[in-house]
């Protein structure tokens, strides 16, 4: 029994609430607490993978289009691929801070994933009001890990980056499959939903 | 002299422990705002709890809704990841 494509979004919502808000923790009480327990340290990186891992079957099992199959893809290799290099940090196997810039390299790739995926306009749905948002919004964030590798003890790049996730979570659990965004719904959006 | 390097010190640590109270109390809150937040959510969008009212829809409909995994959420953080970051806060403070 296959979820629906609003269910499946709320899921991931529900995984990047619950990272936001570790991310938040990290932030407020510094990675040095933080990491005082090894499990702790491997958290962030670990569900960013697993998210990435996640979006393999999403990427098989909902493929409306090519592009969609393309950009569901392209996000599971760039979340693993942050959660790799990101768990390979914590485990010293990598030692540069730099590394972090592949998650920002993860974001501006999600943020394009986006934004060339959704090819109607802002208005036209909630669904596709919110892909316009979810792109402008991880582009916008691929400030933040850069930010934490110039600045690593300012809260305001480690804060700014927990909050992202958690304004990503908001935003998929408004997601419908069909709905107006602030009355607006296309016509054409209506006429394809029906059966 | 020697009084108010005393007297420096003591306010440097009575801020530095206002500090920490602080950052305890916001990750004990963390967990419960977010459940909160679900709770204010469940009750404003009360279709959207499917499970109170249910009417034939499958296990996907009646569990995996918005207001209910906020909830769910925030109580795992609050129940499963809070307790060990506010013990270790602690630890630090003791050590320091």
């Amino acid at each position: 029994m296959q979820p629906r494509a609003e269910i499946v979004h709320w899921l991931f919502a529900g995984g990047f609430l619950l990272l936001g808000l570790c991310l938040l923790a990290e932030a407020i009480v510094g990675t040095e607490v933080w990491r005082r327990r090894r499990w702790r340290a491997y958290l962030w990186p670990s569900l960013a993978f697993a998210i990435g891992l996640f979006l393999v079957p999403v990427m098989v099992f909902f493929t409306t289009s090519t592009l969609h199959m393309l950009a569901h893809g392209a996000w599971a290799q760039v979340a693993m691929l942050a959660g790799a290099t990101q768990l390979a940090l914590v485990r010293g196997k990598l030692r540069s801070r730099w590394w972090t810039l592949v998650v920002s390299l993860a974001l501006l790739v999600s943020g394009a994933a986006f934004l060339i995926h959704e090819q109607n306009p802002w208005l036209f749905s909630r669904a596709a009001f919110l892909h316009h948002a979810l792109g402008w919004t991880a582009i916008g964030a691929s400030v933040f890990p850069l930010g934490q590798i110039l600045r690593p003890r300012s809260p305001v790049w480690s804060g700014g980056f927990a909050l992202t996730f958690v304004v990503i979570a908001v935003l998929l659990f408004a997601d419908r499959d069909l709905a107006p965004i602030f009355g607006h719904l296309s016509e054409i959006a209506r006429a394809s939903a029906q059966p | 002299m020697a009084s108010t390097e005393y007297a420096g010190e003591l306010e440097h640590s009575r801020q530095r422990t206002a500090r920490r109270s602080g950052r305890a109390l916001a990750i004990g809150a963390l967990g419960p705002l977010a459940a909160l937040g679900g709770l204010v959510w469940s009750v404003a969008q009360p279709y959207r709890v499917t499970l109170l009212h249910p009417r034939g829809e499958g296990l996907w409909d009646l569990v995996v809704q918005p207001p209910l995994l906020v909830i769910a959420v925030g109580l795992l953080f609050a129940l499963a990841i809070a307790p060990g970051i506010l013990e270790d806060l602690e630890a630090t403070q003791d050590e320091g």
